[in-house]
């Protein structure tokens, strides 16, 4: 390298000095001896830290969007105030309206098809299947909800499952009313849980309470009798695990990409004009969540159906998933982070910890058997 | 959380830049003042150990627990004087004195064998074992000119980190 230097030309002191884009650790390689102030200098590790207490990519995942405020103007303050009466005072109760309207009708056809046609299961699996659809219709109708869904409609076929990024129970709803998916997701308590264990079970979802390690191995197990059946629902996975803002995609749970199925994509990217789509659980209750979509003018969303994905020869399960997030993210449009979803409820292991400190505690023993 | 920018006057921010020397723009005040009410999740004033642990990037720094001690239940005045050593406007002097105190936890002005070992500790682990970890320090201690027995002082510090090139800087995302 200092050869190099003192060959070359005066010209090429305008050069940039590659040094400054190499990791530090590289440059540290240069001087032979481990000196006193290389230890004592711990800047690299407390800069890291100070960056992560300024801004962090995990805590920006969970960051609800702030409503940006355009009516803080002597003009438009009225029409606000008009769409607010409008809002709240003519769409709101409209809405509960259509939603009642849509329980009594479902309610209606659902109890009699659920215990009149016992003997005839699959005649009852296929009505139950059809009212699950007009009842996420209803739903969906309750925020009017524009959604323009781009691609083939999934089609029903054994062995495949749907991943899609997650933002809100909402996601579910959406796609439900267009194909009957079986759903796999957390176990929410309420009026939620009760519909969960009763109605959707016969859509043949499944359902697991996230801190549980044996609710982990029957998932397993239940996914994988679900994936062989023929006649099931095709199978819906938000392999984040937890809801997300959509602006950021967190790491994919490997589950879904080890059935040796074919993954077929789906990418959810709500547009955040008039509200923001994103449920953050530790905040705000479902029902309070829903309330805020029923009073806001309207949800728009995209929806894709991507192009079906298998496993290549020599890819590894985690791979996958990380090339089907990719797909994902581009075409939603969202950043990717390298963290797991579930951090939000525990602390990471110690294995990122154990990374660095070996790495440094490998630089020190090199540089001092060089000295 | 709602608008955290309108709930902090011009004299508060005023109050603020000089309590870390005027190291942080007023912009940058208000954003760190967004991230704090982030972080402080139940509005207490302050931030909890656990609290700067639920931040996955902070929670596996080697030196995270060590951290911790020194900045565990700030308020947000000493929160943003903390941080201002980070500020591409802080001093080398002021970015030695805050890794002179990271070493000198107990802070009684010196630094001991024993301060240097525990940090190396923490930046090893299990990866060196304590005899390495005693010679090497011992062995970088006496090429520098002082011995296992002598205690730093924030001179030396300055003496020993002067003339390298720290790169200690954190810019605040202003939006």
């Amino acid at each position: 390298m200092r050869k190099l230097k003192s060959s070359s030309s005066e010209m090429e002191l305008d050069r940039p000095n590659i040094e400054e884009y190499l990791p530090i650790e590289s440059i540290q390689h240069h001087h032979e001896n481990l000196r006193l102030r290389d230890l004592l200098n711990i800047s690299p590790t407390l800069t890291e830290a100070a960056g992560a207490i300024i801004d962090d990519s995990f805590t920006r995942c969970f960051k609800s969007n702030p409503p940006e405020p355009w009516n803080w103007n002597i003009y438009l303050f009225p029409q606000w105030c008009c769409g607010v009466v409008v809002r709240y005072g003519i769409l709101f109760p409209a809405r509960v309206l259509v939603l009642t309207l849509g329980w009594i009708i479902f309610l209606s056809s659902y109890i009699p098809v659920h215990f009149l046609l016992r003997g005839h299961d699959k005649r009852r699996k296929k009505i139950e299947r059809y009212l699950v659809e007009i009842i996420c219709s209803f739903f969906v109708a309750s925020w009017t909800g524009v959604v323009k869904y781009h691609g083939p409609r999934p089609s029903m076929r054994p062995k495949q499952v749907f991943v899609a990024n997650h933002t809100s129970m909402i996601d579910f709803i959406i796609l439900e009313q267009m194909t009957p998916f079986a759903v796999i997701m957390q176990k929410h308590p309420g009026w939620v849980g009760l519909l969960q264990s009763t109605i959707l079970e016969s859509v043949g979802c499944i359902w697991f309470h996230r801190s549980e390690a044996k609710d982990r191995e029957i998932v397993a197990r239940k996914l994988r009798e679900h994936v062989q059946a023929i006649d099931s629902n095709p199978l819906l996975i938000f392999p984040e695990g937890t809801c997300v803002n959509n602006n950021y995609t967190v790491m994919f749970k490997k589950g879904a990409f080890e059935l040796g199925c074919t993954v077929c994509p789906v990418a959810i990217k709500y547009n955040k004009i008039f509200v923001d789509a994103f449920w953050n659980s530790k905040k705000q209750s479902f029902t309070m969540h829903l309330l805020r979509l029923m009073t806001s003018w309207a949800v728009v969303c995209d929806v894709w159906y991507l192009e079906p994905q298998n496993l290549k020869p020599g890819e590894t399960p985690i791979e996958f998933a990380e090339r089907v997030r990719d797909i994902i993210s581009v075409r939603a449009g969202l950043k990717k982070v390298p963290w797991d979803g579930y951090l939000k409820y525990s602390r990471p292991g110690p294995k990122h910890t154990e990374r660095k400190q070996q790495s440094f505690a490998e630089s020190v023993l090199r540089r001092l058997e060089e000295s | 959380m709602g608008n955290a920018s309108s709930m902090l006057t011009q004299y508060d921010i005023e109050e603020v830049q000089e309590h870390c020397n005027n190291l942080f723009s007023q912009q940058e005040i208000v954003s760190l003042y967004q991230r704090f009410c982030q972080l402080d999740r139940n509005s207490k004033g302050f931030i909890s150990a656990d609290e700067f642990l639920s931040v996955p990037e902070f929670s596996v720094n080697p030196i995270s627990q060590r951290l911790l001690k020194m900045v565990d239940g700030l308020n947000f005045k000493d929160f943003v004087a903390f941080l201002s050593a980070f500020s591409a406007k802080a001093s080398i002097q002021q970015k030695i004195e805050l890794i002179f105190k990271v070493y000198d936890l107990d802070s009684n002005g010196k630094v001991t064998f024993n301060d240097i070992l525990e940090v190396l500790r923490d930046l090893t682990g299990s990866f060196m074992s304590e005899k390495q970890r005693e010679q090497v320090l011992s062995h970088v201690l006496e090429e520098a000119g002082y011995t296992s027995t002598s205690a730093l002082l924030l001179d030396d510090f300055i003496k020993i980190l002067g003339n390298s090139d720290l790169k200690m800087e954190v810019e605040v995302p202003v939006d």
